[in-house]
């Protein structure tokens, strides 16, 4: 009998290594996959039949007799026929949670390596036309055009060139990365071998924050196994040490030089002047991740989905205080309301959902008012807030608000590089003011003071993390303000 | 002449598998995973191998929240208190796990059986609260987990 149980670092912590030694006890035959990406019903087994898989799940490690006999109580069948898969478009999460994340025998089985062989037998110049009428846009929040960038990186003179994949994936609530590089690095690993042909880069770091150690190990053992099939493109793992600062770009490439994670001033871009000077493409997982089904299924397939100027699909993240938390790759267009209510089933607690903080730290808090909010990068600028990562964090009515705008400018007071003063002096005096509004002192002037602050450190800041804090601080006072007690909260004073 | 502790030789020899500045990070967490942590006698090798300035060697361990410059307790507990964890009850756990631990956040015990520290996110985000102990990923922690893990570590 052979069974599938994920190794994914969530499944792990919810004791899949103990319910995968004792099947293995039980005298059955156990593949460590990634997960599928639904953690309600994690630690789950699958067994496998005749007629395909038959999932079990949640499963305690004491249960698997039961398991094993057909009897469990958690018994789901095929697990890809539950309404959170069935209603997913899986384009870059295809493959994840089935295979064995570290076997090229089936990656290759489950269409692996085509987009490679397709680019690699085409000139530069049209792979990156490819991604550029794919409309795929950088997936690390920014959602600038990877074609673009990709053009840049390939028009600039260069001895030298590298193909840059940011794997510091610290915002809370997110999780795809991680799940991607545990589940199927043989992906990211093509995406950059593409991009590397596209631009006439030889050479490729993937940058890893060092809370991820099973993603570390996964990706150095799977960039030994692929290294022959990529070559001459070569890989390696660099991993990072705790600075959240480190996802931005710039401090990025200054982290892989054995630099403080520091961020530059742009330009000059990383596409003309990145990593040691070099022209670079820095790019997120996702995003790298995206580019094997272009090249594989054509650009018109990946841009035939989607909403507006937002092409292709999102692997969104339902995290925090939601019933089917998980990862929920859709095209974009979807709306706020049918992740968290339809897909999300609401709070796990039970209680109303009262706020939705999309796009990490440095996201917009949403009340359920707006809900009819589409999933689209214009969409939710224009409604002052972002979509990031795509991490959509859920909080029930006992959430404080004003706690939580507090928290916002004392997170980037501890992760501020300190280059610029509206980011590094700013955060600090933001948790000062909160503080006061939160004592009740001078309420009305503390609040126009903060919105006064938060304008400088938008306006001022050299990089996202100071420029765009003040979007969770503004987001709760403006949807919140009856948790900032008596301050009026109306907008700045004349 | 003062003899020279004899770490900083394994320290020169973790060195010589890096010879650019870039090597400086890598380099670290290999002093770190060698010692536990990363002494500041260490500085002046680890500067001469990669030919950078002391500063600049200084400069880069503060900088990285991940680096220590004084060893930490027998066992380590990295509790998320991120977004998504304090929308699952985070902070009622934090309070929980300084009172059980008897460790205030961000310290480690005077005994020296513990460290507590906070970590934001390790992207288990539907399941928290979350925590890294010792390296081994723990959610959905409750009181009743706490307990469990609290008197394992204090054992």
């Amino acid at each position: 009998m052979r069974a599938f149980v994920s190794r994914d670092m969530a499944s792990v912590g919810l004791g899949a290594d103990e319910v995968a030694a004792a099947l293995i006890a039980a005298g059955v035959e156990v593949v460590r996959t990634g997960s599928r990406g639904l953690f309600r019903i994690e630690p789950l087994v699958e067994i496998e039949t005749p007629d395909g898989r038959v999932g079990c799940g949640p499963v305690a490690a004491d249960e698997v007799a039961a398991v094993i006999d057909g009897t469990h109580r958690n018994r789901i069948g095929d697990v890809a026929k539950l309404p959170f898969f069935a209603s997913q478009q899986r384009f870059t999460f295809a493959r994840c949670g089935i295979v064995d994340p570290l076997s090229l025998a089936d990656y290759a089985a489950h269409g692996g390596w085509i987009g490679l062989d397709r680019a690699r037998r085409a000139p530069p110049a049209e792979v990156v036309a490819m991604v550029r009428e794919s409309g795929l846009r950088g997936r690390g929040g920014a959602g600038f055009s990877t074609g673009i960038k990709w053009q840049t990186a390939l028009d600039a003179p260069g001895d030298a060139k590298f193909i840059v994949c940011n794997a510091d994936e610290g915002d809370s609530g997110t999780f795809a990365d991680r799940m991607l590089m545990e589940g199927d690095p043989f992906c990211l690993i093509e995406g950059m071998a593409i991009a590397g042909h596209a631009v006439g880069a030889a050479r490729g770091y993937v940058y890893i924050r060092s809370e991820y150690p099973f993603a570390i190990e996964t990706m150095r053992a799977a960039i030994a196994l692929a290294a022959e099939r990529i070559a001459p493109f070569a890989l390696e793992v660099r991993v990072g040490a705790g600075a959240y600062v480190c996802g931005e770009e710039t401090a990025l490439l200054d982290s892989i030089e054995g630099k403080r994670g520091q961020v530059r001033a742009k330009p000059p871009l990383p596409a003309i002047a990145g990593l040691f000077g070099k022209p670079t493409v820095i790019n997120n997982v996702l995003t790298l991740a995206a580019v094997p089904f272009i090249l594989a299924n054509g650009a018109e397939a990946y841009a035939a989905i989607g909403f507006g100027r937002s092409r292709g699909t999102m692997p969104v993240q339902l995290a925090g205080n939601v019933r089917n938390g998980g990862l929920y790759e859709i095209g974009f267009g979807v709306t706020l309301g049918e992740l968290v209510d339809d897909v999300g089933g609401g709070t796990e607690s039970g209680r109303p959902v009262r706020a939705v903080q999309v796009g990490g730290p440095l996201g917009a808090y949403f009340p359920a008012s707006m809900f009819d909010l589409p999933f689209d990068y214009e969409a939710f600028a224009a409604a002052g807030g972002l979509i990031g990562h795509a991490g959509v964090t859920v909080f029930d009515d006992g959430v404080d608000m004003m706690r939580m705008a507090r928290f916002a400018m004392e997170f980037c007071a501890a992760e501020s590089c300190g280059k610029c003063t509206p980011c590094r002096i700013g955060s600090t005096r933001g948790v000062e003011t909160l503080d006061r509004i939160i004592a009740g002192d001078r309420p009305d002037e503390n609040v126009a003071l903060l919105r006064d602050l938060c304008d400088t450190m938008r306006h001022g800041s050299l990089c996202a993390l100071g420029g765009f804090t003040p979007f969770p601080v503004l987001s709760a006072l403006d949807h919140f303000g009856e948790d900032f007690g008596a301050a009026d909260i109306a907008g700045p004073v004349e | 002449m003062k003899t020279e502790d004899p770490r900083i030789g394994r320290v020169r020899a973790l060195a010589a598998a890096y010879h650019a500045p870039d090597g400086l990070l890598p380099l670290l967490h290999d002093v770190q995973a060698a010692f536990g942590h990363i002494d500041d006698i260490f500085v002046p090798a680890i500067a001469e191998a990669l030919n950078l300035s002391r500063a600049e060697v200084h400069g880069v361990i503060t900088f990285y929240h991940d680096f220590r410059r004084v060893p930490a307790g027998r066992h380590v507990v990295r509790l998320c208190r991120a977004e998504a964890c304090q929308a699952r009850g985070a902070r009622a756990i934090e309070a929980a796990a300084v009172e059980r631990l008897g460790v205030a956040m961000g310290a480690t015990r005077a005994d020296g059986a513990v460290t507590l520290e906070p970590v934001y996110c390790l992207g288990m985000c539907a399941t928290g609260p979350n925590a890294l102990v010792d390296g081994v990923p723990v959610s959905r922690i409750d009181g009743a987990r706490l307990d469990r893990l609290a008197a394992e570590i204090l054992a």
